[in-house]
This record gives C-alpha cells, structure tokens and sequence, in this order.
C-alpha cells in the first residue's frame, strides 16, 4: 500500500515538473517572440556614467521627435565595452577610447563617434580660500606625494600673492574606477615621466600616496570635509557644487580656467580619422588640458546576427542627431559641445558604418 | 467507515511524505545553491588563477594597469577592521546580553530596549557610513590632530568603532536568549548557598552559556567581514600597507565594490572575482576555527 502511494506520489511530482517546465518554455518562447516584434523602434545601449544626463536628455527629446524608444543603462565604460562585444546592446559608451588591445576582444571592428567633452578640474581644500595656479609638474607631484605641504616652495613661486598655510596636503583620489581617474592619469602621464612608468595610466590606479572616496560625490565630501586637502572631480560636479578649482598651466603657458568654452577649445586640434584621439595637455591656444571626449561605440558592418536594416539604420541615425542637433542640450547640462573639426570627423566616421557592404546613411 | 478511515489515513501519509520530501527538497537546494555559487566564482577566477598564480595571495602591490594584483593589504585591512570591531563590541554585547537576559527581562522597558537593538541590524549599511562621515570623522580628525597623525578623519580605527555597532545586535539576540536559557534551578541552588548576584553570573550563567556566546561573538565576526558599505565610506580606500590603526586601508568586500563597474580587461574582472573567492574561503577558515574554539569551550 505504501509503495503504491509512494509511486502515485513520485509520477504526481514529475508530472507537475515536467508540466512546469513546459509552461516555462512556452513563456520563453512568448518572450522572444515579442522581443523580436518589438523589434526596430527600441534601442539599447549602456556604458559610461559621465554622459549620462546629457544622454538621458538627448535620447528623451529624439524619442519626443521620432518615437524611437532608446533605453540607455549607465553601467560604466568598462561595462559598456563588455556588453557591446558581447551583443547585447546596439551601442556601448566609454569615456577613454577603447585601447589597442581592448580593440582585439571585439569580435569585429568597432568605430567610435565622439558626443561631447567633458573635464577635470582639480579641487582644494585651503582655510582662506586662496585661488591657486598650478602646473602639471607640480599636480603630478602632489599626487605622488613628493610636495606634501601647501607653502612648499614651488608652489609659492606659482601663487606668490596666495596666503598659503603650513598644512600637510592630504591627496584624496577616487577609489571606485572610473573614467575620470583615467583623464586625470592621462593628463599626468603626458606631463611627467615618473607618473608615466607608474602608477601610469587606467580607469584604477596604485596609488602612492592619499584617501580614495567613491564616485565624484566621495572626493568632493571629502575635500570639502579635510584641511589641507586636494583632490580631482569632474567639472560638472565641480560647476554644480560652486567648488574652488585651480587654474592649470596647458601647453602654451597659458594659465586656463577650465569652463565650457576651454574645455570646448581643447579639441581644436587635429583629430585622426577614427576619433581616437587623447587631447590632455592639448595644444590648443585656450584650451584647458585635462579635457577628453566621450564616445559612442558601434559596429562597423552592422549586418551581425541577423539584425534588421532599419534597427541599423535607427542607431546610426540616432547618433548623427547626437553629434548634430542633439549638441544644443550639452551646454545647459554643463557639457562642452564638440568643436566643428569633431563633427566632420565624426560625419566621415558615421558614413563609414555598413550594412551588407553598402553605406547606411 | 472504515473505508473512509483508511482513505483518511491514506491521505495523512500522503501529507506527510510530501512534507518531508519537501523540506529534504529545500535543503538540498540551499546546498546546491551554496556549492554553484562557490563552482561559479571558481571558474570565473580561472584566468586571473592562471596569469597571476599563487602569489595573489601575498602580494602587497594591486595595480591595475600593469595586471599585478596582490591581495595582502586588503586580507589585511579585512582582518584588523573586523577583529578590532570584535574586541570594541564583545564587551558591550556580553553586557547588554546580560541585562536583558538577566536582570531586567521582562516589561515594557525591556521589550522597548530589546526591538531598539535589534532594530540596529535593520538600518542600511549606508546610514552608517553617513553617520560615520558626518558625526564620527570630524571627533577622529581631532583626535588624529592631537596625536599629530595625518588628519584624514578616515581609516582602519573610524570603521571599526562604526562596525561595532553594526555587529552588536548580532551577537546580543543570541546571546541574551542563550543566558534566558540558564536552568533556573542551577541558579536557585548558587542562591541558597549564599551567592551573590555578580558570583552567580560570574560562576554559573557565563560558564554554562560560553558556547552560545561564543556563536553569538562568531554570527558578528561573519557580519563584520562581509560589510561592504559602510566600510567603503569609512576606510579610507588606500591600497597601502597600513602601519598603525589611524592609517586608511582596504578590505576584500570593499575593493570588489569600488573597482568592479569599470574593470576592463579579462584578468582585472577576474582578479576581482577571485578576490571574492579568497573571502569566501577566509570566511570559510575562520568560521571552521571559531567553532572548534566554541567546541572545546563549551561545558557538554
């Protein structure tokens, strides 16, 4: 009688398994039809953080426009580049060009469109709230902890006027990775030798000396909170907090404060073909050297598993609109527009995305 | 009548064979569960395994831009923060433990005072940091000024004073029931024999309940070294070899959650998730160790 039962009970729990199952893949299978109905008026993509208002803004009123639904995650420039070689997205962000190596992972060639610039400026903590000037000798060597205090002589010879205190300088640096660590390590490794061989440059790095603090909110706190205090953040955040930001010395001597139009003028300089360009200590008369773009990543040929022409035809478009009337929203947003020489090249590069071959826009 | 009697006692074995199948069912997949999460770290720290080989385990140096990660300095700071936590909140959990338990165990006050501890574990990790940020940093800038250290505010000795009060609702539940658990009449015998409150505490009730303090002291330790946020906030994120406990540092938890977002590159990813698989097995280790130290401890 036992058994009986127990066999009863057994081929009840399977049936409920198996009918489980079944209901389960038949979901699955709701699903996928759905997704491919949705098809070619919702985009996707994800990346970088710093972009994100601007895009979140942008891609707002070309949905008002188009009715083309685009749905951006800001998961970080590393993520962005993950999810793109991985397909998953019709287009990635990164704030640093993706590098040579990095270039490889990618099942096939992707081209970077750059969208608008963005800035870092570098933050103080000093009871009197002198306007400082700086070089980047000098800034590389605060954050490798060779000048440790404020009336260190050098600089004192760059702000003689400035009342600078007998304070230990406490360096305070992002812990979390990010892009904006890796402009800031970009900018020093062009300026000085010893930050080139090390720490050198990424999106995290071994840092000598300091605090790290999360996100451009941690740094900030934490400047504003500690005496003696110096540290990095991006200009937004800089502009919106109303922080004290020191003046840097770029390439032609000129000491610029860094705003929107210099951070603009830093990309008037020759920029090569596929946009990849670094333009920290740029040569630009007025610009202000730690400035960098942020890109958009695609496909070069977009004819890949199987996607649609028009959900091609959508992204690129999309992308055009964001390096054209797309760029009277970075200003308002505390972006820096990109300069006209970055739009020709950004045009050339977007009529060099394929489709089966032939030119898509 | 007998029929229906024996499709009724049909129906209970029914009933209870698939109860007992069931909760069999459900802790078999806790266990399966813990097992994947275990294989799938393991293999996703394949490549970071094979590029960096033993020495993550004792390098001093995470640098990230020349793929050379070394985990010491945050096995380090995992450690001192959390045994420092312990040795802060032990003596306060013990105390508090004993009050509830003992001397004031029932009445408004004491439910009042029981659901505010425990309401302590409730609160997000992230409050504490703020709380840390805020209240506690400037006291240890001072302090820090005072004894002529650098005055960063942050380091080792601010998040271990905050996650001591993360980890004390922990060890109190179980501890305060453990000491409720204390036979009255072992109690009433040291009483008659003319025992004072503080003897019969000291000879009857902390002897009879180290094990359960022990657990209660060791569920803590679990918390103190899985916290991530608070400790983010609080520790200063410097990948240096700390050299005293004002010095900022890192822990294991914490470094996976500031460098995981943006870290590119193949054995970056994977070194931070081997960094994962190193707490799992720290936690592991000292999980192991604690409890053959309650073992030997305890009176049964």
């Amino acid at each position: 009688m036992k058994s009986r039962i127990k066999t009863t009970a057994r081929v009840a729990a399977g049936a409920i398994i198996l009918f489980s199952l079944a209901a389960f893949t038949d979901y699955k299978i709701e699903k996928s039809k759905k997704a491919l109905v949705a098809e070619d008026n919702e985009l996707t993509g994800a990346g970088a953080t710093f972009p994100f208002p601007f895009y979140s803004k942008i891609f707002d009123e070309y949905n008002k426009k188009t009715s083309i639904k685009v749905n951006y995650q800001s998961i970080g420039s590393g993520g962005g580049q993950k999810q793109l070689q991985a397909k998953t997205v019709d287009f990635g962000a990164s704030d640093a060009p993706v590098s040579d190596d990095q270039l490889k992972s990618f099942p096939s060639p992707i081209v970077h469109v750059p969208t608008c610039l963005g800035a870092d400026v570098v933050t103080y903590n000093i009871p009197g709230e002198p306007k400082l000037q700086l070089t980047g000798d000098v800034v590389a060597d605060i954050f490798l902890g060779k000048i440790t205090k404020w009336n260190d002589a050098r600089i004192i010879k760059l702000n003689p006027a400035a009342k600078l205190p007998d304070l230990p300088i406490s360096v305070i640096h992002r812990s979390d990775g990010s892009g904006t660590t890796y402009v800031f390590a970009d900018y020093l490794s062009k300026i000085s030798e010893q930050w080139k061989t090390k720490p050198g440059k990424g999106t995290s790095l071994e840092w000598p000396t300091g605090l790290g603090a999360k996100g451009n909110e941690g740094v900030a706190g934490l400047v504003k909170q500690t005496p003696g205090a110096i540290g990095y953040v991006e200009l937004i955040y800089a502009l919106q907090n109303k922080m004290a930001m020191a003046k840097l010395k770029n390439k032609s001597g000129n000491f610029v404060e860094a705003n929107l139009s210099s951070v603009s003028a830093a990309a008037n300089v020759k920029i090569p073909d596929d946009a990849r360009v670094s333009i920290t200590d740029t040569d630009a008369k007025d610009g202000y050297p730690i400035s960098s773009f942020t890109y958009l990543l695609v496909y070069k040929n977009q004819s890949y598993d199987g996607r649609a022409e028009a959900k091609a035809k959508n992204t690129l478009k999309l992308i055009w609109w964001t390096t054209h009337e797309g760029q009277q929203f970075a200003s308002p947003l505390m972006y820096a527009p990109l300069p006209k020489e970055a739009v020709t090249v950004a045009e050339k590069i977007l009529k060099s995305v394929t489709f089966n071959g032939k030119s898509i826009l | 009548m007998q029929v229906s009697n024996t499709r009724q006692i049909k129906q209970l074995q029914f009933g209870e064979l698939f109860f007992r199948k069931g909760l069999a069912l459900s802790a078999l997949l806790l266990g399966i569960i813990l097992l994947s999460i275990f294989i799938t770290i393991l293999v996703a720290s394949l490549p970071s395994i094979k590029a960096i080989g033993i020495s993550f385990f004792y390098g001093k140096t995470w640098n990230p831009v020349e793929n050379d990660f070394g985990g010491l300095p945050f096995l380090i700071g995992t450690l001192v923060t959390s045994i420092l936590a312990l040795i802060i909140s032990v003596p306060f959990s013990i105390s508090v433990g004993l009050f509830l338990g003992e001397y004031f165990t029932k009445g408004f006050l004491s439910v009042f005072f029981k659901n505010s501890i425990e309401l302590l574990a409730a609160i997000p990790s992230v409050i504490y940091g703020f709380v840390g940020m805020f209240i506690l940093v400037p006291f240890v800038r001072d302090l820090e000024t005072s004894l002529s250290l650098p005055p960063y505010g942050v380091g080792i000795f601010t998040a271990s004073i905050i996650l001591s009060i993360m980890i004390i609702p922990y060890s109190v539940s179980l501890i305060r029931q453990v000491i409720m658990l204390v036979p009255s009449s072992l109690k009433e015998a040291a009483y008659s024999l003319g025992a004072t409150r503080y003897e019969v505490i000291k000879n009857i009730i902390i002897p009879y309940t180290r094990s359960g303090i022990g657990a209660g002291i060791l569920l803590s330790l679990g918390r103190a070294l899985g916290e991530t946020m608070a400790v983010t906030m609080l520790i200063g994120n410097s990948q240096i070899l700390p050299t005293n406990i004002f010095a900022p540092s890192n822990t294991m938890a914490s470094v996976i959650a500031n460098e995981f977002t943006e870290a590119t590159g193949d054995v970056y990813l994977s070194a931070l998730i081997e960094m994962g698989l190193f707490l799992f097995v720290v936690t592991t280790i000292i999980n192991v160790i604690g409890r053959q130290i309650i073992k030997r401890f305890s009176i049964d």
